[in-house]
């Protein structure tokens, strides 16, 4: 590798995409591009049989974000499906994006993390070569870029999804911002819910949120909104104390990006478990 | 038809040479050194916007003097060469030895081919990971370059401050004495350097991914009187050792060494 340096006609600035295109190194993403090729030719073949003639494609599931009077708490169950079988069990959808956001998919899973990848790098890249960093809500519209260069993609049934939230740091709030495949990007004011189980999980929030609530008991209301999804969901995890594997759980506000630790989520379980059981002394209702 | 002058390699190796040390004798002079816990470079630079040290990736940094732009230009080319290979392959993949190498190669290759050479001198820094293998890799404007694991000196009057630096110098310091050592080499006893004067950062052993952090003139001030305090006991000066020049003029009259 020789050193990437540009006639200043061609420079392609702070952009790490423009960098990758200038650079030839598309190829890194061939892999991207010949399954869309190979999607494409298959659906050509099958589309009188099958609607969708993907191979078997690992999904990513229930994700949700809300806000709290300080910030915004993402997380995401750890479960990824192939069709009717469980892939993974431990797949992380939740990342931290930089310091001060969080990026979390839902959709196909090897696209998605993919373009977490890209969009992490794409932030540090910025961050570095301008040095200052990106807007919030110049950060959102990045990804939607992404989003919208993935519809290709997406046409042929690999839809990736993200969720982006973070903290604002010159409104000192934190903002939640939701996409449609086309790349189109959405703010949302306090709270939403991506993937199979996001109904749930949307509901459940829906029903006790309200305006400042404090860091713990947004954690608490996420974590719950998760249960109640895999309650609901099969495509969403639940928590599994067997093998110590929880929903990733992690806050945005003034002091970054922290993800809590497993006991901590655990902990939220348990007291989810613990409040069900007394309010339905009766038996549980199903 | 009009013959050009014949001028003999040597000569024109000789007048580049010394139009880049020039440009870089005018420019201000830096340190890099490392400490118990990393890394710490110290430049003295009036401008709190425009930044001779600066973040490559993880454990990388990048410490310029000489021409702005010049240097400039080779530090978005380093962040876009490292971004690019740890996207590629992976983020421990990228390290400074490879950087160190194809800035050595371009800035050869501009001295030896180019009209003008470039009038700058870099510093590429690295984090040892796990233990305190750090290394300050130096490289001069003919390409030439040079691997330090304890201190170096960039830029106008080098060699008087890299002696008292030397004089100065502890193996294991703490980041207070490392400060403190190294804004007194570059004040020398004439002058006394305030903390507005001067840029400072360091690649630092911490909770985060990216070691890179800039000091900033407060803390920088509290470091000073920190290890000013701390200072002398200790310090039995350690004799400078010759290391290996990687690049290409050796040794030999007018020889482009360090500026």
């Amino acid at each position: 590798m020789s050193l990437p340096l540009f006639p200043s006609g061609s420079d392609p600035g702070p952009s790490f995409v423009e960098l990758l295109r200038r650079t030839r190194h598309e190829e890194v993403q061939a892999p991207a591009a010949a399954l869309a090729d190979m999607v494409a030719t298959a659906g050509r073949h099958l589309s009188g049989l099958v609607p969708t003639s993907l191979p078997p494609v690992v999904h990513g599931t229930t994700i949700v974000a809300l806000r709290y009077d300080n910030g915004v708490v993402v997380a995401g169950d750890r479960r990824a499906t192939e069709g009717n079988m469980i892939a993974h069990r431990s797949i992380e959808k939740v990342f931290p994006a930089d310091r001060y956001s969080a990026v979390a998919i839902s959709g196909a899973a090897g696209a998605a993390v993919e373009m977490v990848r890209l969009f992490q790098t794409q932030l540090e890249h910025y961050e570095k070569v301008e040095g200052s960093t990106l807007s919030l809500e110049g950060k959102a519209n990045q990804l939607g870029q992404m989003v919208s260069a993935n519809l290709q993609m997406a046409m042929q049934g690999l839809v990736v999804i993200p969720l982006f939230a973070g903290y604002d740091l010159r409104l000192k709030k934190g903002r939640i911002f939701t996409y449609d495949v086309t790349g189109g990007r959405f703010e949302e004011t306090d709270f939403h819910a991506t993937g199979s189980g996001g109904r749930d999980a949307k509901n459940t929030v829906k029903l006790s949120f309200r305006e400042r609530l404090g860091r713990d008991e947004a954690v608490d209301l996420a974590v719950n909104s998760l249960y109640e999804a895999a309650d609901e969901d099969t495509a969403t995890g639940g928590p599994d104390p067997l093998r110590g594997i929880y929903p990733v759980v992690a806050t945005v506000d003034s002091e970054g990006y922290r993800r809590l630790e497993d006991p901590e989520v655990a902990e939220h379980f348990r007291h989810i478990l613990q409040r069900r059981s007394e309010r339905d002394e009766g038996g549980v209702p199903s | 038809m009009t013959m050009p002058y014949y001028v003999a390699p040597e000569q024109v190796m000789k007048d580049r040479a010394e139009y880049a040390q020039k440009g870089i004798a005018r420019g201000r002079a830096l340190v890099g050194t490392t400490y118990d816990n990393g890394v710490l470079i110290v430049a003295e630079n009036p401008s709190s916007t425009l930044h001779k040290i600066s973040e490559i990736y993880d454990r990388v940094a990048f410490a310029g003097v000489g021409r702005y732009n010049e240097f400039d230009q080779l530090r978005v080319a380093g962040v876009r060469h490292a971004d690019t290979k740890g996207y590629a392959y992976s983020r421990e993949d990228v390290d400074a030895r490879s950087l160190a190498n194809v800035y050595a190669q371009y800035l050869g290759q501009v001295f030896t081919h180019e009209m003008k050479p470039l009038e700058v001198e870099i510093l590429v820094a690295e984090l040892d990971p796990v233990g305190t293998a750090h290394q300050l890799f130096h490289i001069a404007y003919d390409g030439t370059v040079s691997d330090e694991q304890r201190f170096t000196v960039l830029g106008g009057e080098a060699d008087a401050i890299t002696q008292r630096m030397s004089a100065r110098f502890r193996q294991g310091w703490t980041l207070a004495e490392a400060v403190a050592a190294s804004v007194a080499s570059l004040s020398g006893p004439a002058r006394k350097l305030r903390p507005t004067d001067l840029e400072a950062a360091v690649l630092e052993h911490g909770p985060w991914r990216r070691c890179f952090r800039r000091v900033d003139a407060d803390e920088l001030a509290e470091l000073i009187a920190r290890g000013e305090a701390a200072e002398p006991a200790a310090g039995s000066p350690v004799e400078k050792e010759t290391h290996p020049e990687l690049g290409t003029d050796e040794n030999g009259e007018g020889a482009p060494g360090h500026a």
